[in-house]
Parts: C-alpha cells; sequence; structure tokens
C-alpha cells in the first residue's frame, strides 16, 4: 500500500497547463526522482544487440551494480563482465593496468572468445584523464580477431555533449566494414525496436526488392556484419540520426532521415522521399488516411471521452500523437514529459492554440514522487510512467514507438488504444520490468 | 586476478546503504550523483520503491558543474526541494565524481542547515564500499544524533531492546523482521525501536532507553558502538536464526545484567576444513553457521565477501572479496550455501543451497529469499 508518508503537497512547478510551458524545456534542472517505470532500455540492453558481443564495465560499485543486475535479470550474465575500480585505483594511477590486464584476464576465463567486446569506462576516467585511446590500442593489438566497441559509461555527460546512449547507438555499427555496397541491401539504424512488418516502410523496401535489415532482427554476428553492404539507411528516431551519419562518413552509405510521426502530411513527405529514393510508384496517401480515420473514428466509439495520458516514454513525439487524437475528438489531458525534442515545436504551438486545458506534468520533479498517483475516473495512458502517474491499468506498455511507423503505425496505435482500455493490465508487474521486449527472468 | 567479476554479481555500494538504511525515516536523502546511482538504487536495491514514498533523489550532477566547483546548485536544489516536501532531516551523500573532485560536502551540509533549519548530514560515500559501510555510517549518525536516553528520574529499560542494522538489503520484505520482533516478545524483551524498518525517527530518538542492544547484521555495529559510548548500553552480536536464537537471547539477558558487549556469532565450533560454506553478510552468515552446527552436528565455515569486523569471525572463516579469490576458496567444498548468482563459479559436484541475498542479487530471486529466523524449519 501507498504511504503518504509527508502530507499534501500541491503540484505548482511540477505540472502547468501547456500555454504556460516553455518549449523545448518546461521544467527547471533541479533534484531528480526516477519513477519505477522501467521499460525503456539501457546501455546494457542496446549493447546486447550485437550478437555474441560481450560487455565489461569498469566502474565503481554502485555504477557496476546497476549494469550487471540489468544483463542477469535478461539472463544474459553469460555475455557479461565488471572491473571494479577501487579508490587504490583512482589514487594510485594504474587504471589503465587495470583495464588491460582487467579485460585480458576476462578474456582469457571466457569458454569462447566473443567476436565483438563492448567496453564501456566510466565518469571517473574522464576525469582521471585516463588514457582510453592507448587501452584500445594495446587490446586490439593483443586480441586482434575481437572487435572492441567504444562504449562509456559517462552519465556525468547527461545533460551536455553525446550522452552513453546516444555514444553507444553509435558505436553499435563500428564493427560494420567496408563492403560492396548493394542498392538491393537498406538498413535501419539506431533503433531498438523491431519495425512492425505491416507497415509502409517495409512495403516500399520489398516493393523495390530490398532486403531490409535491422540490428533488432540480426541472430548472427555475420549477419549483423552483413548490414555493412547495404547502400542506404534510414534513421526513424532523432537519436539515429547521428550513428547514420557517421556511417554516411565511414562507409559511404546513404542515409535518409524519415522519423516516426503523426501528422498526415509529414508521414506522406516521408513515405514520397523513401519511393523515390527507392524507385518505387509512391504509396496512395489519401487511401492510407481513409484508413487512419476508419480505425481513429472506431476507436474513439470505444474509448469516447476517457481522459487520455501520454508520456514521452512511449513514442518519440507525445505532442504529435496527442494533437493527432486531439483533432479526432479524443479526450487528451495529460503529457508526461521533461522535455520535447525540436520536431515538435509545431505540435506545440498547435497545442497552445486548439487545446490550452492541456497539463504538462513533468516525470522527474520531486514533487512527482509525493503527488497523489491517481485520477478521479478512469484513464487511458499510453506509456509506462503516464500509467503511473495516473494509477491506471488501461494502458498502452510500448517503449521508443513499439516499432510503429507511419499510416499503419497510426491504425495500429489506435487498435493498441482500444485494447488498452477495454483491458486491464498489472502495472505494476510489467512496468518495474527492465527493457520492454528483452527477457526478463523477475 | 582481483576486482574482477567475469560472471558474478556486485554487492549493493555505500551510497544505496545510506538510502536505504534512511528510507522509513521521513528525511530527504540526495545523491550528488549525474544519474546512474538513483535508478540501480530503486531497482534492484529497494524493494520498497514502488509502494512506499521516501524523499530519496538525485542531484543530476553535470559535468560543467563537476568542473567547475559550482556547489551552489547543488545547495538551491537542496533547499527548494526541502521548502517543497518539508523533511525532517536532510542526508547528503557523495558519489564518484565528487569524491575525485573533494566536493566539501561538510561545508554544503552546513550552508543547507543554515537556509532550512533543517539538520543536514554529510555521508562520505564513494561508490568503492558495500552497503554495509554506507547502511552502517548513516544509522551510526541517526543513533549519534537522535537518540536520547531517559528522562531525569527516569531507568533504562532493563527489557527494552533496539534492533540494530535491518533494512531490506539483508533482510528483504518479508516475514524476517517481523520474526525477530517475535523472537524479542518470546524471550520477554520490549522493542524499543528497530533501525530501521517499521520504527519511526520518533521511536529511534528512544534508543537511549534500552537495556541491550541487538546488532542483528554488521550494518548496525557502529550505530552499537555509538549508542554503548551515549548511554553505557551494552550490545550482543547475531542474528536470532532457528535454535541459535536460544543462545542470544540468554546472552542478550546476560548482556543486560553485566553491561559487557558479546559477540554471540562467534558462539560456534572452529571449522578450519568445513563440511559447508556459507557465503554472505558476516553477522546473518556467522548466526546460520551456528544454527546448522547446532541443529544438524555439521562443521561450517563463513566466507564474507563484505567489509567486516574481525570481531564476527572464528579461526577458519575467511574474507574474499573478489570472484577469483572465493572461487579458490570454495574449489573443494562439498556443500555450499549462498546466492544463486555464485553459483557460477562454485564446484559441479558440490550441494549447492540458495540462499538469495537482496543485496547481492537484487529483485531477481526475491520471491524466494526466507524468512532468516525460521530458515531452518524449512
Amino acid at each position: 500500500m501507498l504511504k503518504m508518508i509527508h502530507g499534501k503537497v500541491d503540484s505548482s512547478g511540477a505540472a502547468m497547463p501547456v500555454t504556460e510551458a516553455a518549449f523545448p524545456v518546461p521544467f527547471p534542472s533541479q533534484l531528480e526522482y526516477n519513477s519505477p517505470a522501467h521499460g525503456t532500455w539501457n546501455i546494457v540492453h542496446i549493447g546486447m544487440l550485437i550478437p555474441g558481443a560481450h560487455q565489461i564495465y569498469v566502474c565503481t560499485g554502485n555504477c557496476n551494480r546497476g549494469v550487471v543486475l540489468t544483463a542477469a535479470e535478461m539472463n544474459a550474465s553469460h555475455r557479461f563482465s565488471t572491473i571494479t575500480v577501487k579508490e587504490d585505483n583512482i589514487l594510485e594511477g594504474d587504471m589503465e593496468d587495470l583495464i588491460i590486464d582487467g579485460v585480458t584476464d576476462i578474456l582469457e576465463k571466457l569458454p569462447e572468445k566473443p567476436p565483438a567486446v563492448i567496453l564501456f569506462p566510466s565518469c571517473v576516467h574522464r576525469f582521471m584523464g585516463c588514457d582510453i585511446p592507448m587501452v584500445y590500442r594495446v587490446l586490439r593489438s593483443r586480441y586482434p580477431e575481437i572487435h572492441f566497441v567504444e562504449g562509456y559509461m559517462d552519465c556525468i555527460l547527461q545533460k551536455a555533449g553525446i550522452t552513453p546512449d546516444q555514444r553507444l547507438r553509435r558505436e553499435l555499427y563500428s564493427c560494420l566494414e567496408k563492403r560492396p555496397l548493394d542498392r538491393k541491401s537498406v538498413n535501419i539504424i539506431g533503433s531498438t525496436m523491431k519495425i512492425d512488418p505491416d507497415c509502409e516502410l517495409v512495403e516500399l523496401t520489398e516493393a523495390a526488392g530490398c532486403c531490409l535489415k535491422q540490428i533488432t532482427a540480426c541472430s548472427t554476428f555475420d549477419e549483423y556484419l552483413s548490414m555493412s553492404e547495404s547502400y542506404l539507411n534510414l534513421s526513424l528516431l532523432p537519436i539515429g540520426k547521428m550513428p547514420a551519419d557517421v556511417l554516411k562518413e565511414r562507409l559511404g552509405m546513404k542515409h535518409l532521415y524519415l522519423p516516426q510521426c503523426f501528422g498526415y502530411e509529414e508521414i506522406t513527405d516521408c513515405l514520397n522521399t523513401l519511393a523515390d529514393e527507392l524507385e518505387v510508384p509512391r504509396i496512395r496517401a489519401d487511401e492510407r488516411i481513409r484508413d487512419c480515420e476508419k480505425a481513429l473514428e472506431k476507436a474513439k466509439q470505444i474509448i469516447g471521452q476517457t481522459p487520455i495520458a501520454i508520456d514521452y516514454t512511449a513514442i518519440p513525439r507525445p505532442l504529435g500523437l496527442a494533437r493527432l487524437l486531439l483533432e479526432h475528438g479524443f479526450h487528451v489531458i495529460r503529457i508526461y514529459a521533461d522535455s520535447f525534442i525540436s520536431e515538435e515545436e509545431q505540435d506545440f504551438q498547435w497545442l497552445c492554440e486548439h487545446a490550452p486545458q492541456l497539463m504538462i506534468y513533468a516525470t522527474i520533479h520531486v514533487k512527482m514522487r509525493v503527488l497523489p498517483r491517481k485520477y478521479d475516473e478512469k484513464v487511458l495512458a499510453v506509456g509506462q510512467k503516464a500509467a503511473y502517474f495516473t494509477g491506471t491499468p488501461y494502458f498502452v506498455n510500448m517503449v521508443e514507438g513499439g516499432g510503429l511507423y507511419g499510416f499503419s503505425g497510426i491504425c495500429r496505435m489506435a487498435e493498441l488504444m482500444t485494447e488498452a482500455y477495454l483491458h486491464e493490465k498489472n502495472t505494476e508487474n510489467l512496468i518495474i520490468r527492465k527493457g520492454l521486449g528483452c527477457e526478463s527472468c523477475i | 586476478m582481483k576486482q574482477i567479476a567475469r560472471i558474478i554479481s556486485t554487492y549493493t555500494a555505500d551510497v544505496s546503504g545510506v538510502c536505504s538504511a534512511l528510507y522509513e525515516l521521513g528525511g530527504m536523502v540526495v545523491m550528488h550523483d549525474p544519474s546512474g546511482c538513483n535508478s540501480t538504487y530503486n531497482t534492484h536495491d529497494e524493494p520498497r520503491w514502488y509502494d512506499m514514498d521516501s524523499l530519496i533523489f538525485i542531484s543530476g550532477l553535470a559535468e560543467i558543474d563537476a568542473i567547475m566547483g559550482n556547489d551552489e546548485k547543488l545547495i538551491d536544489d537542496v533547499v527548494t526541494a526541502a521548502g517543497q516536501l518539508s523533511p525532517a532531516f536532510i542526508g547528503l551523500a557523495r558519489t564518484p565524481v565528487p569524491m575525485l573532485n573533494g566536493t566539501d560536502f561538510d561545508a554544503i551540509a552546513s550552508v543547507i542547515t543554515k537556509r532550512t533549519g533543517i539538520p543536514a548530514f554529510y555521508f562520505p560515500t564513494s561508490g568503492t564500499h558495500s552497503y554495509v559501510a554506507g547502511a552502517g555510517m548513516a544509522l551510526e549518525k541517526i543513533a549519534d544524533y537522535y537518540a536520547k536516553g531517559p528522562e531525569k528520574g527516569e531507568k533504562a529499560h532493563s527489557s527494552g531492546v533496539n534492533l540494530l542494522g535491518v533494512t531490506p538489503l539483508d533482510f528483504s520484505v518479508n516475514s524476517t523482521v517481523d520474526s525477530m520482533k517475535d523472537f524479542l516478545k518470546d524471550n520477554g524483551f520490549e522493542l524499543i525501536s528497530c533501525f530501521a524498518m517499521g520504527s519511526s525517527l520518533a521511536d529511534l530518538e528512544k534508543a537511549g532507553q534500552a537495556g541491550v542492544n541487538l546488532v542483528v547484521s554488521s550494518v548496525g555495529l557502529p550505530a552499537a558502538r555509538v549508542l554503548r559510548e551515549k548511554f553505557g548500553t551494552p550490545y550482543v552480536v547475531g542474528t536470532p536464526v532457528g535454535p541459535f536464537a536460544k543462545v542470544i537471547a540468554e546472552d542478550m539477558k546476560q548482556a543486560a545484567e553485566t553491561g559487557e558487549n558479546i559477540f554471540s556469532c562467534r558462539k560456534r565450533p572452529v571449522a578450519e576444513e568445513a563440511e559447508i560454506a556459507v557465503i554472505g553478510e558476516a553477522v546473518t552468515s556467522a548466526s546460520l553457521a551456528a544454527a546448522i552446527s547446532m541443529s544438524r552436528d555439521r562443521t561450517v565455515k563463513v566466507i564474507c565477501p563484505l567489509e567486516a569486523d574481525h570481531m564476527l569471525f572464528v579461526q577458519g572463516d575467511e574474507q574474499a572479496a573478489y570472484e577469483d579469490e572465493q572461487e579458490n576458496l570454495l574449489k573443494n567444498m562439498p556443500a555450499i550455501i549462498a546466492d544463486p548468482m555464485y553459483r557460477p563459479i562454485c564446484p559441479e559436484d558440490a550441494a549447492f543451497y540458495e540462499l538469495p541475498h537482496e543485496a547481492f542479487s537484487g529483485r531477481i530471486f526475491r520471491r524466494k529469499i526466507p524468512d532468516l529466523v525460521k530458515i531452518l524449519d524449512y
């Protein structure tokens, strides 16, 4: 049972109408609360996407603890090792030796050598000026058959520079090598969710006779390496842009950024861009829009005026989804997000103008710890954090867009919302599990 | 090589230990850390996070503030949050980067107290030690700052007891804590407070009224020493596991009478060539070893991977923090009692008895964590 030990607090500072919210950061940076909704992927989950790769973290005990148990909970302890940094290592300056000797010791103890090792130094190495490039030089010369992937668990860059998540999504493709590029091979880059096989993006690549490759679908290291042959990379999330740009520069692959979005016009533009690139007929957007309208209408007949809350972990564009739903007569009442991506500015302006009563709630503000986590009537949530903060068992359990895309993504979202509305879920049991879509042994 | 874990887990660190120990006391604890400590703590170290509110936060330390020594941001943010949430006290836990740059937490705590009027404590954690150190220093501070003795004219309750060193990291959230309280009641003792599950800060303030303290894990030892120094209260060290509870009850009566501390968990046979090894926290493991020796007539040694006072061990016990040392010590053991995450480094032919430990495997085996007091009844 929830035990409120600190009495009542008001929501000022932790929530505000959209019209009073600053874009793209509505809330000041202060102390942070972390809710128990853990479905989003962390660097351990992402690193496991390289088939057969072994991850080694070099951190103090408190940092190692979180990652080692992430791996254990996804039944992947056999692909995971740690090197513990102690105070002596910090004082005595033997950090490089600790890493080199530690990695060597681990590799010699593994039953067989992995094709790739992802090494994660941490904040202390950055602050100490540890010679990480030298560490990699030595390890690469010692184990030339192993690809060393340069991870970094430097959470101190979470608010500026390249975050550990961004860096790893970039480095995830660093084993790809220069190969002749194949016009019949296309990659999706930077996403952790498998793309919905029924979406128009798959339809277009199939129409062009292309093989669509994604790291999330690779089961062997060779299969992963075959992504080196694709002439075209598609990134669907803002976080996927950098890795695709790096591949463009390093391997000469073409890059198209086709964002997951909810506006008919933008979706049409993205699909037309891809169709033109692949030299196949464009999709009849008017027909697909009619499908979306039907799907949304069908969902609305069931969901009616039930209050809806959406959070930023479910989909990259919560404001875009809110706009789509409000335009179709749904009753969206809350967005849970601590900041927005710049691509959402137009939707933000639209919401300010057309839905001034819409509330923006923080997720990490300290008051979110003690504000009541319930709503007076049935709420439909899209996302785990929205479900947690509204205390609803009716929610779409999704992170990072769930692999939905395009017009079919809108239809599927309407179906998922309907299913969520009709069937209760065990919210606690689902949202406390790390890395939605990964194995979970808890 | 030391400091390597090829496959086994990592124990909860000192930063989480502070949070765990102070969780139920109505304070606000701030980990001065960029990000990871908070998620690690509330996901893997804190079984109460979903159902019981507590003001545990991170500062969200940014690189620029760490480099420029911008402590004002931390101070302002803590003062703002304290104004919004009115905590009973404020705890500041250090993490690796603030340790590296020598952040002056004593000064920061002092400024925060001045600005808020709320007691602020600094815990010199670093993320490089285990929860035993962190939770230990947190309970020590509470005992030192808050515990009061009997009022003038009042006497200590000779049968009054504080349970010291109680966190979910060692005892999870099953019936173990209640069983320890039942043990006290069944043996004629009265619980004054439990440091720190199921007791309020007001309960802990009465700690000086106890006639004897019972230290049930290494975490409680620093607080026991403070209470001894402040009020002269003797302490007994041991967890009331199975038949060993009788020994502890007798020792508590004796300690209350004589004023002498007793390390009950040492009352077990010396076991150089033991038949069974128990891996885990020193006091609970030693107590389990004693209980097994008493009830099953087997020789048992303790392998402790955590910080522990040498007074907790007998000849034959070992301290081994790292995987290779542990693997070496285990290689000829016929039987092993340990967290399931130790299984991969145990000999295949050894009998392995699972004893999940929240501080090692987190929530993975939580449903299988037994009531430690009744473990030999199963």
